[in-house]
C-alpha cells in the first residue's frame, strides 16, 4: 500500500469513526448522568435522521433551520421517553432498565418503518459536492463536517461537565441519587435533562451522518459498534469514547482492505473483547471492579 | 390454605415441598406423556417448539432470573449448539453423544467469552454478548466450508430407538424428556451451595462477597451453565427446523428468549414454562392480529419486533414479576380473602449508587 492510499483510508476511517464516537457520546452521556445503559441510542440517531429528512426534504426548510429544529425536536423526544418509560423504572434493578431500552430500540425501529416506510432515503446538505485535497488524498466536505462537528461537540460537552453547575449536578446524581437529593439536586429533572441532551446529540449525529450514509430504519444497528467504542474507551469517559470510536473506524477501514470480509466486519467486536482481556476498564477507566 | 410445618432444614431444600405439588406435577407429567396418543401431529410439533424454547429459557433464567445478569446474544449460543450438533451428526456421531458434545462445546464458548467479561459489572456482559452474537453471525455466513454459508446446511436425519426422529411423536418425547431433565438439573443446582450463591449475587453483590462468595467464579459458572442449556436447545432446534441458516439466529431471536423469561416471571422455573408457552403462541396471535389491524400497520415488516418490544416494556414497567408473579398475587388474594393487604408484594426500590469509583 502506498502512502496516498493509506492516507485516503485513514481519512475515511477517521470520519466513519467520528460517527461511532458521536453515537457513543450520547450513550456515555446518559450513562454518566443516570447510570442507565441506553441500548436504543443508535435507534435514537436513526429517528433523528428521519426527523431531519422530514424537516429538510418534506417541509423544505433551509438547512440550518432544519438542523436546529431536528435537534430541538429530538430533545423533546428524549424528554418524553424519559418521562413515560424511564421515570417509572427509577429504583428498579439495572438489568431491568437495560432490557427496557432494548425493547425501546425495537419499538423505535418499528415506528420509523410505519411512519416513513422501509425504503432507504437520503438528504442533501450544503456540504455535499465539495472536496478538500491533501496531496493525492481527498476528503468530501460532508465527511469533514462530521469530523469538525464531532470535535466541537466534544469540547462543548467537556466544558459542560466540568464547569457548569448543571453538568456537575448531573455527575453527582449519577454517583449517588440519595446523596444528590440531600444536597438539593432534583434527580428527576437531571435525568430528563440528560435524556433530552443525549437525544439532541443523537439528532446532531443523524443530521451529520445522513448525507454520508442512507437513511434506513436499520441504520441504528451501527449503535452496537458505538457501544464497543464506549467500552473500549472506558464506559463513562467522554474523550475515551471519542478516541475509541475513531480508532475503531480506522481499524475497520484498514481491516476491510487487508483481511477477509468476515474478520473485517467483526473487527470492532474482536477489538472490544481483546480490550476486555487486556485492560478490562477500558482506555480511560472510570469504572473499577467493585471492591468490598 | 396450606400451612407448611418444616421440621428440619433439609425439608426446606426439597424439590417438592408438599404432597399437593407431587400430585399436580405428576398429573401434568402423565397428561404430557399421553398427549402424543391423543393430539394432532401439528400440535405436537408446536408443543415440541415450546419445550425447546423452555430448555433454552431454563438456562437463560439461571442467568437473568437467578444471577441477575443479562445476555443479549443468547441466539448465538443456540446457533453454536445447532451447528455443532449438525456438523457432528454429518461426521457420523450418534445422536446422544453428539447432542452432549454440542452442548458442552457451547458451554466452552460461553466460558471463553465470560472469563474476561464477568469481572466487570453486568452491563459489560450485555454488550459483550451482543458483540459475540454479531461475530457468530459473521462466522456462520462466511465460514462456508464448515457452516454452508448463506445457503446453510441440512441437518442429517437421526434415529432414536429405531424410530425416525423426524416423526412428530418420537421428537416430542425426546424434547419432553430433555426438558424435564433440564428442569430437575437446574432445580438441583439451585438448591445446592452454588445455586444459593447465584441468588445471593443477584440480590446484593456486596453482601455475597462478604459471605465469602467469589463473584467471578459464581458468575462464570452461571454463564457457562446457561450456555450449555442453550447449546442443548440448539441441538434440538436443529432437528426441529431441519435446515440451518444464519438468519434463524438473529438479534430478534435473542430478544425473544429474553422476552420469554421476563414475561414468564424472573426468578422462577414456572415462569420459564409460562414464558415459553407465551412465546410459542405469540407468532400465531400476531398472524391473527394482522387480519384485523389497519393495513399500514399490518403490512409493516416491523410489526413483529414492535410487538416484542412493546410487551417487554409493558411487563418491565407494570408487572416486573411476570405472569407467574401475577398468578401468585391472585392466588394470595383469594387465599387471604377478605384480609388481603395491599402492600404484600410491594417492591423495595433502591436508590442508585454508582459502581464507578473515583
Amino acid at each position: 500500500m502506498d502512502f496516498d492510499v493509506t492516507s485516503q483510508i485513514l481519512i475515511i476511517g477517521v470520519s466513519q469513526g467520528c460517527v461511532y464516537g458521536l453515537i457513543a457520546l450520547g450513550f456515555v452521556l446518559i450513562y454518566k448522568a443516570t447510570e442507565v445503559v441506553n441500548f436504543a441510542q443508535g435507534d435514537l440517531m436513526m429517528i433523528g435522521m428521519f426527523i431531519a429528512f422530514t424537516f429538510l426534504n418534506i417541509l423544505e426548510m433551509p438547512f440550518w433551520l432544519g438542523f436546529i429544529c431536528t435537534c430541538a425536536s429530538m430533545a423533546l423526544v428524549g424528554m418524553l421517553l424519559e418521562r413515560s418509560l424511564l421515570r417509572p423504572m427509577i429504583g428498579e434493578p439495572t438489568f431491568a432498565v437495560l432490557m427496557l431500552t432494548v425493547g425501546l430500540g425495537f419499538l423505535l425501529r418499528a415506528l420509523a418503518i410505519s411512519l416513513w416506510g422501509p425504503e432507504p432515503k437520503s438528504i442533501e446538505n450544503p456540504f455535499v459536492g465539495n472536496v478538500l485535497r491533501f496531496g493525492e488524498a481527498t476528503i468530501g466536505y460532508e465527511n469533514l463536517a462530521v469530523v469538525v462537528g464531532t470535535v466541537l461537540l466534544c469540547i462543548a460537552l467537556g466544558i459542560y461537565f466540568r464547569y457548569t453547575k448543571v453538568g456537575v449536578s448531573m455527575q453527582a446524581a449519577s454517583q449517588n441519587q440519595l446523596a444528590a437529593v440531600l444536597v438539593g439536586i432534583s434527580v428527576n429533572r437531571v435525568s430528563s435533562l440528560a435524556w433530552a441532551l443525549s437525544a439532541a446529540i443523537a439528532g446532531f449525529a443523524g443530521v451529520l451522518l445522513a448525507p454520508v450514509s442512507l437513511i434506513d430504519p436499520q441504520v441504528g444497528l451501527i449503535g452496537i459498534k458505538a457501544f464497543a467504542a464506549a467500552i473500549i474507551g472506558g464506559l463513562g469517559s467522554l474523550p475515551g469514547a471519542m478516541i475509541a470510536g475513531i480508532a475503531i473506524g480506522v481499524i475497520e477501514q484498514f481491516a476491510q482492505v487487508s483481511l477477509p470480509t468476515s474478520l473485517a466486519t467483526s473487527s470492532p467486536y474482536v477489538l472490544m473483547l481483546v480490550m476486555l482481556v487486556l485492560r478490562p476498564g477500558g482506555l480511560f477507566a472510570s469504572i473499577q471492579q467493585k471492591k468490598v | 390454605m396450606r400451612f407448611l410445618f418444616r421440621t428440619s432444614y433439609l425439608k426446606d431444600l426439597e424439590i417438592f415441598q408438599h404432597s399437593g405439588q407431587v400430585f399436580w406435577y405428576g398429573l401434568l407429567g402423565i397428561l404430557l406423556l399421553i398427549a402424543p396418543l391423543v393430539l394432532d401431529p401439528f400440535y405436537l410439533g408446536e408443543l415440541s417448539q415450546v419445550f425447546i424454547y423452555a430448555i433454552a429459557g431454563v438456562g437463560l433464567m439461571l442467568l437473568v432470573g437467578y444471577t441477575g445478569m443479562v445476555s443479549l446474544g443468547h441466539a448465538a449460543f443456540l446457533a453454536i449448539g445447532a451447528y455443532a450438533h449438525a456438523r457432528l451428526m454429518t461426521y457420523g456421531v450418534p445422536l446422544f453423544p453428539s447432542m452432549l458434545c454440542a452442548a458442552l462445546f457451547t458451554g466452552l464458548i460461553a466460558l471463553i467469552v465470560g472469563l474476561p467479561v464477568l469481572r466487570m459489572t453486568g452491563v459489560y456482559l450485555a454488550i459483550a454478548t451482543l458483540a459475540v452474537a454479531e461475530i457468530v453471525e459473521q462466522v456462520l455466513t462466511h465460514w462456508a466450508s464448515m457452516t454452508g454459508g448463506f445457503r446453510g446446511m441440512r441437518v442429517p436425519d437421526a434415529e432414536i430407538f429405531g424410530m425416525a426422529l423426524e416423526a412428530p411423536r418420537p421428537f416430542y418425547l425426546l424434547c419432553l424428556f430433555v426438558l424435564i431433565a433440564c428442569i430437575f438439573g437446574s432445580l438441583n443446582l439451585l438448591r445446592s451451595r452454588t445455586g444459593r450463591a447465584f441468588i445471593a449475587v443477584r440480590d446484593s453483590e456486596t453482601s455475597a462477597v462478604s459471605m465469602g462468595i467469589s463473584l467471578v467464579r459464581v458468575k462464570t459458572i452461571a454463564f457457562t451453565v446457561s450456555g450449555v442449556f442453550a447449546g442443548l436447545a440448539g441441538a434440538l432446534f436443529a432437528h426441529r427446523i431441519g435446515h440451518l441458516a444464519p438468519d434463524a439466529f438473529t438479534l430478534l431471536t435473542s430478544i425473544q428468549l429474553l422476552l420469554m423469561v421476563v414475561v414468564g416471571g424472573l426468578g422462577s422455573m414456572h415462569g420459564v414454562i409460562l414464558g415459553a408457552i407465551f412465546i410459542g403462541l405469540l407468532p400465531q396471535a400476531i398472524a391473527l392480529a394482522r387480519d384485523v389491524l389497519p393495513q399500514f400497520i399490518s403490512r409493516s415488516s416491523g410489526l413483529e419486533p414492535a410487538v416484542f418490544g412493546a410487551i417487554l416494556i409493558a411487563f418491565l414497567i407494570f408487572e416486573p414479576d411476570g405472569m407467574y408473579g401475577r398468578w401468585l398475587k391472585i392466588r394470595r388474594y383469594f387465599e387471604e380473602f377478605p384480609l388481603y393487604r395491599k402492600g404484600t408484594f410491594k417492591r423495595q426500590r433502591r436508590f442508585l449508587t454508582t459502581e464507578r469509583l473515583r
